[in-house]
């Protein structure tokens, strides 16, 4: 029998009922779905969709399972390289990772390797989560900065091995961006809770509002703890450094979000932090979170949002479904547009951002094809809400308050492949290494360090 | 959790408290603040640490009723809970030897003053305090100031209490008076800092201010609490509170406050307070 061309559809919320509510946008695959998607694997021998998976799951082996029905087996297969199945299935840029590896993509559409994961990781948390058998404890412990996915991996792989681990967290929740940055219709929250809580019934202790480097020093932890591992990701947001930025109405995309998903503010005053978007929103930039900015203006009431960015369609960065979803939605695309200047009225408020044309020149560094303002190309806007998603740097918070500790050239910490920085006791990973990236390199890096770690550990006795 | 161990009512609509909070307490320096919440659907708040007891483990917030966030707090007793209480937050003031210093408070400003002038006195500088209201009833922490400095000069807006007129006019005659200051220092409403400021710039007194943007996570991550110094963009949650007063884009702040007075008064009505 021939192998089908595509993927099996996954169900969604159409377009027009979905940007009214916050609700997840795919309904995921059902058994029957998913077996039938199993089975278009052709289980290669060389396994190339392995390669491209930064945690290296086995990938045609739980598939394996789900084609022949022992959805169990398949689960217990996954969890074994990840702790957070159900982010992965939903967040991962698995096209440019797993699935783009696949051979079945000289044919069709790779295998859904992602909806799969996901599925998986919600027949799980239906069925209730299993506990899995721990090492025997060890009398070390470590101290992981951080509840983003860096810091909860790498705290679930240490209480898997039997150390005693605590994370700090500075703020009210876990999670990290996976909490307070990406959007519930993309990633339920209650989904994030639920992975937590499996990385809790490891026997992980998270302690809520620590600020590290303020409320206590990696220096101090360091008295109390064998390891330290940093996962504090890159929190600072970057400015267009335009004038104008500090108008009423000029927003980062990090606060914006936070705003709404993790203090909740689309159901305000039912809960009490407000924000206020007008009739028009412009969002800058083109990556994951200037989507997820976009869409989440048009839940809000936005009669239009725009996204503007300097480089053409090609170079957006954000994942295909990303902009995909977006444009199905009616996010209005400004390319190859630049802002340079917000207005205001007269009371302040924001009004209007002016903009020029670009053209694309020689590739730049980044290898992408360098911007070229137009000039005297110039034109306005009419905007309420300016929202800058223009990426994000280290947060140098801890950085900073570290003695000794190597610090490479974008404030980020300096690490090798496995997480050790220079001080023997403190490892990093994640963000705040590299820069802002994925949800699944920093999980990746997260369990290097664990085992990196957990050699240290072994070692130090 | 964070418990309620003390409560005190300073004046219709200015409250204390004492929170215990040990992990804060053990770190808190004048100068810093902290951020709570109240229950999981509450906002995030900012509030100065006006005080701290590090065998207790406690820290004392004072605040004024003016939202949604600050009324309910006020109506909590001993004994109930916070659900989060985060800090100390922000760079402490710099106490360092000025001299004489003139520390200004106005209204609740004079709260995140107290412990500053405490602090400074104990440095052995010659303070001078000038606090202000709009009227006697909302004067507060009048004796623990004057504990403390060597002078003390009270206004109010009516002339309640104290010299009818405004905090910068006793600072302008101490001025006059060709009073030798090291240093003015500057917490309240931001039209006052503004005018302060604006007394001491032809004088080239070196003169500090706590600016109160508003926040959500206090750690730089959100970039709500921007605020303009001398053209430059900081984070009064990371590179803050304080700032060279002179180089403060007031007008700026005070639009940036009033981002959500909109919301702010529905919400209000909505819980009815
Ligand atoms: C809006 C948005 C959408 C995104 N979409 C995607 C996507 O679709 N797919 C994808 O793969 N990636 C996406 N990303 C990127 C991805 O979320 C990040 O790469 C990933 O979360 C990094 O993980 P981390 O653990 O290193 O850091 P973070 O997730 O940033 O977590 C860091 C944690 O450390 C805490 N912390 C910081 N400072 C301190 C301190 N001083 N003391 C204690 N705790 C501290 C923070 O509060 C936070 O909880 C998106 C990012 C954003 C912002
Ligand atoms: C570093 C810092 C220290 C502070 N210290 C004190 C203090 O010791 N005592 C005290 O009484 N007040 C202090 N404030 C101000 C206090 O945080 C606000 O009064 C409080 O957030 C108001 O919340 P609300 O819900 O009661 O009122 P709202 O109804 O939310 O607002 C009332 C007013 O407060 C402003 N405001 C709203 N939210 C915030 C916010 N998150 N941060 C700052 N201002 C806001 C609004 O613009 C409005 O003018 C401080 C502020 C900062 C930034
Ligand atoms: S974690 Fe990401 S890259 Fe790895 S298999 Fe899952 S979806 Fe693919
Ligand atoms: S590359 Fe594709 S077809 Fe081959 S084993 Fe992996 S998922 Fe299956
Ligand atoms: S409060 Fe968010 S950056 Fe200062």
């Amino acid at each position: 029998m021939a192998v089908r061309k595509t993927k099996y559809e996954m169900a969604e919320q159409s377009a027009k009922e979905r940007i009214k509510n916050f609700n997840e946008v795919p309904y995921g695959y059902n058994e029957k779905t998913a077996i039938e998607e199993a089975k278009r694997c052709l289980q290669c021998k060389n396994r190339p969709c392995v390669d491209g998976c930064p945690v290296e799951i086995d990938i045609p082996e739980f598939i394996k399972h789900i084609a022949e029905g022992d959805i169990d087996k398949a689960v217990e297969i996954l969890k074994t390289k990840t702790n957070l199945p159900a982010v992965c299935g939903r967040v991962c840029p698995y096209e440019s990772q797993c699935e783009g590896e696949c051979t079945l993509k000289k044919i069709g559409e790779p295998v859904g390797i992602g909806r799969l994961e996901r599925f998986l990781a919600d027949y799980e948390r239906k069925k209730g989560v299993k506990i899995p058998k721990k090492a025997k404890p060890t009398d070390k412990k470590v101290a992981v900065v951080g509840a983003g996915p860096a810091g909860l991996t790498c705290a679930g792989d240490l209480a898997k091995m039997g150390h005693s681990v605590t994370v700090f967290e500075a703020l009210h929740d876990p999670g990290g961006v996976l909490m307070y940055g990406i959007p519930e219709f993309r990633l339920p929250k209650e989904i994030v809770k639920a992975e937590v809580d499996y990385i809790k019934k490891l026997g992980v202790e998270i302690k809520y509002d620590i600020v590290v480097g303020k409320t206590i020093t990696v220096d101090e932890l360091m008295k109390d703890y064998d390891a330290v591992f940093i996962g504090t990701g890159a929190g600072l947001p970057r400015w267009l450094r335009i004038p104008g930025e500090n108008l009423d109405g000029v927003y980062s995309a990090n606060e914006y979000l936070t705003r709404v998903n993790m203090m909740r503010a689309y159901d305000f005053p039912n809960y009490d932090t407000p924000v206020k978007i007008g009739k028009i929103v412009a969002t800058f930039g083109a990556g994951n979170v200037a989507m997820d900015c976009a869409r989440t203006s048009l839940r809000l009431g936005a009669e239009k949002s725009y996204i503007i960015y300097r480089r053409s369609d090609v170079e957006m960065p954000a994942r295909d479904e990303e902009i995909e979803h977006a444009k199905e939605e009616g996010v209005i695309f400004h390319l190859l547009t630049n802002p340079v200047k917000f207005t205001g009225d007269d009371k302040g408020i924001l009004k209007e951002v002016e903009c020029i044309k670009m053209k694309l020149g020689e590739p730049d560094e980044s290898g992408r094809r360098r911007p070229i303002p137009i000039e005297g190309s110039n034109f306005k806007i009419q905007i309420d809400t300016a929202l800058v998603a223009i990426g994000q740097s280290p947060n140098p918070l801890v950085p900073k308050t570290v003695k000794g500790l190597k610090i490479g050239k974008w404030g980020n910490i300096e690490t090798d492949e496995d997480g050790r920085t220079n001080i023997p006791e403190i490892f990093a990973g994640g963000d705040i290494a590299t820069g802002a990236a994925t949800v699944i390199l920093a999980m990746g890096a997260g369990k290097r360090a664990a085992r990196a770690i957990d050699k240290y550990l072994k070692l130090k006795k | 959790m964070y418990e309620i161990i003390e409560k005190k009512v300073m004046s219709e609509t200015v409250k204390l408290m004492k929170i215990k909070a040990p992990l804060v307490a053990k770190k808190a320096k004048a100068g810093q603040f902290i951020i709570l919440r109240i229950d999981e659907k509450g906002e995030r708040i900012p509030l100065t640490i006006a005080d701290y007891d590090r065998k207790k483990g406690t820290v004392t917030v004072i605040f004024m009723e003016v939202g949604k966030t600050t009324k309910h707090l006020g109506t909590l007793n001993v004994g109930d809970f916070l659900l989060n209480f985060v800090g100390p937050l922000g760079q402490p003031s710099d106490i360092e030897k000025y001299g004489t210093v003139v520390m200004i408070g106005g209204g609740v400003g004079i709260a995140p003053l107290y412990p500053i002038v405490r602090e400074l006195k104990q440095m052995g500088n010659y303070v001078i305090s000038i606090l202000g209201a709009r009227n006697e009833k909302l004067l507060m922490l009048e004796k623990e100031v004057e504990k403390h400095s060597d002078e003390l000069y009270i206004t109010t807006d009516d002339g309640s209490k104290g010299d009818k007129g405004f905090v910068s006019d006793v600072l302008q005659k101490l001025i006059d008076e060709g009073r030798k200051i090291g240093m003015v220092m500057a917490i309240g409403p931001v039209i006052m800092m503004k005018v302060v400021a604006n007394v001491t710039r032809p004088y080239k007194i070196k003169t500090l201010v706590s600016l109160n943007p508003i926040m959500v996570d206090g750690t730089g991550m959100c970039g709500g609490c921007r605020v303009s110094v001398g053209n430059e963009t900081k984070f009064a949650c990371v590179d803050g509170p304080e700032f060279d007063g002179h180089k403060v884009d007031y007008d700026n702040l005070m639009l940036r406050n009033r981002r959500f007075v909109c919301e702010e008064e529905e919400s209000c009505k909505l819980a009815g307070v």
